[in-house]
């Protein structure tokens, strides 16, 4: 009986043994020419697949060319792909983030497509994040920002200024005027919009329009302002800003009716409708004389630089998911606006939708340069301070000092 | 099978009676023919998979892996057909699963450590120039879109372009742009010239690595650029930025005319040091090893991390360690009521998944909001993960709550298996029952306990997820100009360093984890040598 046992044991083992071994070396599959009648491999956001597989089937039928739809988990989308390219194993075309850009152009992964004069098509803030260093290498499909949801019931209009937001709010009668998310290590993207009111951007930009990390905006005369204002509006002051407020705590107060304000984006639009708030979606109040930019965040598809089809992965995304009948289908499934602007102003008839476009209107790509990874690890914590008393301009010039440090 | 032979156990050292005796009963029990079909049966099995595994190994030409499979298969049906060979047939599958989930995995560690693995160094450098000369493709500013279709002329492939103003021509790679006259023109767009066959779409795709090479000169003068198509049906005026010099190894760029070459780091680097990215995989000695300790962001708040993870693993060892035992001796006394219920009551904690309940930890001990403050304190302001001090009693808190279910299980299943007689030959002797436990029971419990708890200080000593979870390192102190917070262990310090924003660095992450793995391995054999002292008591 013994025996009986361990035999068991070292068959599994071999079959383990056996099958991992080969799955390492699969690797060369795609290397074999006469595999290579035309397939291609698309990992997708396990949450967008099902729009993407008449898309798919439609395009093998037009062209002959089979499109294998892969489901990927959105968090591992892009460190597999980063480290799956190089092996041979990668997909042919995969969809990402337009903040991905700057690690993956770094690590090679990744061909630059042209939109040629499809260019004119997409929304102007979808074209300038799919560019990277002055070369295309995404096709946008759709583009996410923040902006202000306002519980209808509670305040009528919509809020002229920061203040004039807080007024309304507090008028309102709820516990709070305003909510947005934060937390202990602060959270600069939701804070972003007050920042760039007070004409603090995080980079400034070089002769292409790209971000430019040898010329850091954020520690400007503007920068201190916001965080004099910042602190003001925090524990020190007027208390309307709490590191306390977590995502989950802001969403609570605002679908319970708790609060009368909540900036955040489309992702929390379904929890709010269907807790019932009679919903309106309004531009960021600015607490200052500028408009209040957010960052757009653009998803979209990329082709690997080792696909060994080329050809069929670019006009899969250039000339059949950029048009307005594939993108319109994608927006139904993620009801986030599309990037093509012909599918976007289709999508607007929704007041939400419109809401949240026009709002993006005025968004700004979040930078996808590497040197933004040294931005986030201070930017936060600095933020956080100030909003639980810091003195705000010590806080604010020592971030920049560091980050300046960091980016070398 | 056949039935163990005197020589095999002459074979063996002096096994006594009773061994041999086993030996026998356990050779005997699977002598039988069905447990000889079973054995056929399963071997069969691995055969047929390492069979088919070797025919796909075979046919992809991996020749490593396919000796390896191919030895093991071999080893592992000598050691199940041969008689005898008892404690092989044992250790084999343990050896195999020990090989490839531990050796493997350390070994594969330890390689990644000597090498530049990390975000622009992903590689190998065909793959880092193929990248940079596709991104090096500028188009040229103002050209318009040319409708384009791919034709072949014995097995030359050229590419008939009709400009914006609906003009014709043809040009292959080493033909510039001809006017053409008598192409046949659809919708505005030229499909096809006498002496040409066009493509359809599929032979198009079916040619990607052709139509992908193809360059096609606008005109005689370089400077004008060259027209290729990304998708087979437009194509664009595109120069290069870079030139790629194959034979001196040199990448130069048009522009500026600063040669990069190889300078052995991994990627094509200026003469003022400027590393053109991506790069690729090379090997860098001990490179990552020496940045370990002279990187500014490691340096600083090395000590302070490291005289906490200790305080972190042991504090966290002992606290689960007294509070099980503590348990364990009240649940096991005849007198208590209700055993079993308290007993399963005890072990839930153990059966949440750790980060779930680290993270519910973190909701219920925030400053304003959580539960802790909220409703058991009526509402006090206590900073419990915000603190520097606070926040390391809560990971020790939360750490005691998750880890002592464990140390409660093993001590009462140890605690079980010390016989009754012992204590009560020792009451007969007049022993209080301090003097019995500290005496008898302790030393007896920490022969079998006393390995686990050198497993738990290994693993508090790696706890990233509570760390990660509960308080993500913080909080982290704003004067500082380090990202490491006043909870972060090393390797959850390590994670920080290693993958910041957008740099991945796993060359030196990975040079990190064999710089722990040596610490607490060196830390795990100090302490089972000193336990080898306690199996004496046996």
């Amino acid at each position: 009986m013994v025996k009986k046992n361990g035999l068991l044991a070292a068959g599994a083992v071999a079959i383990v043994a056996t099958l991992a071994l080969a799955g390492c070396s699969a690797g060369t599959e795609k290397a074999d020419p006469a595999k290579n009648s035309g397939s291609l491999t698309v990992w997708v956001d396990a949450e967008r697949i099902d729009a993407l597989k008449d898309a798919a089937a439609s395009y093998t039928d037009e062209t002959g060319v089979k499109v294998k739809l892969v489901s990927k988990d959105n968090a591992k989308l892009k460190d597999d792909f980063i480290q799956q390219v190089p092996s041979g194993k990668g997909p042919d075309v995969t969809m990402g983030a337009h903040d991905w850009l700057g690690e993956l152009v770094t690590n090679g992964v990744v061909a630059p497509i042209e939109l040629g004069d499809k260019a004119d098509g997409f929304l102007d803030v979808a074209v300038n994040a799919s560019t990277y260093e002055g070369k295309t290498y995404m096709l946008p499909y759709a583009i996410e920002n923040l902006a202000l949801l306002r519980n209808a019931d509670l305040v009528k209009t919509a809020p002229t200024s920061y203040d004039d937001m807080i007024a309304k709010g507090t008028a309102s009668g709820v516990k709070y005027p305003f909510v947005v998310e934060q937390g202990a290590d602060g959270n600069p993207y939701h804070l972003y919009p007050f920042q760039t009111s007070f004409g603090a951007p995080v980079f400034g930009t070089d002769a292409d329009g790209g971000y430019d990390s040898t010329k850091l905006e954020l520690g400007n005369a503007g920068g201190v302002e916001f965080a004099t204002w910042l602190g003001s509006q925090g524990k020190k002051g007027t208390g309307v800003f709490n590191t306390e407020i977590t995502g989950d705590i802001a969403k609570d107060a605002f679908t319970t009716g708790k609060a009368a304000f909540w900036l955040t984006g489309p992702w929390n639009v379904g929890a709010a409708k269907e807790a019932g708030i009679n919903l309106a979606v309004d531009t960021i109040a600015p607490p200052s004389k500028d408009a209040a930019q957010p960052f757009a965040g653009v998803k979209g598809f990329f082709v690997s630089e080792q696909s060994k089809n080329k050809v069929a992965a670019n006009d899969f995304l250039v000339n059949y998911l950029g048009t307005e009948a594939v993108q319109t289908e994608l927006f139904k499934s993620g009801n986030i606006l599309p990037a093509l602007s012909a599918s976007a102003e289709a999508a607007s008839a929704d007041p939400i939708i419109a809401g949240f476009a026009a709002v993006g209107a005025e968004a700004v790509p979040m930078p996808a340069i590497p040197a933004m990874g040294q931005v986030w690890q201070f930017w936060g914590i600095a933020q956080a301070a100030v909003i639980n008393g810091a003195d705000p301009a010590a806080t604010w010039t020592k971030l920049s000092a560091d980050v300046t440090k960091a980016i070398g | 099978m056949s039935i163990i032979t005197d020589e095999d156990v002459a074979n063996e050292e002096k096994p006594n009676r009773r061994q041999r005796q086993a030996a026998r009963i356990a050779e005997a029990a699977s002598a039988g023919l069905k447990a000889i079909l079973v054995k056929i049966i399963l071997l069969g099995l691995v055969d047929a998979i390492a069979l088919y595994a070797l025919f796909v190994l075979f046919a992809k030409g991996q020749w490593i892996v396919f000796g390896l499979v191919l030895a093991v298969t071999l080893i592992v049906n000598w050691i199940y057909f041969s008689p005898g060979k008892l404690p092989a047939k044992y250790l084999t599958p343990g050896v195999i699963f020990l090989v490839i989930f531990q050796i493997f995995a350390v070994g594969y560690t330890a390689y990644i450590g000597f090498t530049n693995y990390s975000t622009g160094h992903n590689s190998d450098k065909d793959q880092a120039v193929s990248a940079l000369m596709s991104s090096a493709l500028e188009r040229v500013p103002d050209s318009p879109t040319y409708a384009v279709t791919v034709v072949d002329r014995v097995g030359t492939l050229s590419l008939l372009v009709t400009d914006p103003d609906g003009d014709v021509s043809i040009g292959s790679n080493d033909e510039p742009l001809q006017r053409v006259s008598d192409a046949t023109v659809e919708g505005g767009k030229a499909v096809a010239a006498a002496g040409y066959t066009s493509l359809s779409f599929q032979d198009v795709v079916a040619r990607t690595d052709e139509i992908t090479k193809m360059a096609v000169p606008y005109s005689e003068d370089p400077n004008d650029g060259s027209l290729r198509t990304p998708d087979g049906r437009n194509a664009y005026l595109y120069l290069s930025t870079l030139v790629y010099d194959e034979q001196a190894g040199t990448m130069t760029n048009t522009g500026t005319g600063v040669v990069y070459s190889d300078t052995g780091e991994g990627a094509f680097t200026s003469p003022d040091g400027e590393a053109m990215l991506p790069g690729w995989r090379i090997n860098v000695g001990f490179d990552n090893f020496v940045r370990a300790f002279t990187d500014e962001g490691i340096r600083g708040p090395l000590v302070s991390v490291t005289i906490w993870t200790f305080f972190f693993a042991g504090i966290s060892v002992a606290s689960t360690f007294l509070l099980g035992l503590f348990l364990a001796i009240v649940f096991n006394d005849l007198r208590m009521k209700g055993r079993k219920f308290y007993r399963v009551a005890m072990i839930l904690p153990y059966a949440f998944p750790a980060f779930l309940s680290a993270l519910v930890w973190a909701g219920m001990l925030s400053e304003s909001f959580g539960f802790i403050n909220q409703v058991l304190l009526g509402g006090a302001q206590i900073p419990w993960l915000t603190n520097e001090w606070l926040a390391k009693f809560s990971i020790l808190l939360v750490n005691l709550w998750l880890g002592f279910p464990y140390m409660f299980l093993v001590c009462t299943g140890a605690l079980q298996s010390i016989p009754e007689e012992l204590q009560e030959a020792a009451t007969v002797d007049g022993a209080s029952p301090w003097a019995v436990f500290r005496l008898i029971k302790l030393p007896l419990l920490l022969v079998s306990v006393a390995p686990l708890l050198i497993a738990s200080f290994a693993f508090n000593f790696n706890n990233f997820n509570l760390i990660y979870m509960l308080t993500g390192g913080g909080p982290r102190d704003a004067e500082a100009s380090v990202n490491v917070g006043a909870t972060d262990i090393l390797i959850s310090m390590v994670y920080k360093v290693a993958f910041t924003g957008q740099t991945r660095d796993y060359g030196l992450a990975s040079a990190f984890s064999i710089i722990i793995f040596i610490l607490v391995a060196v830390i795990s054999i100090i302490s089972f040598r000193k336990t080898k002292a306690l199996e004496d008591l046996n």
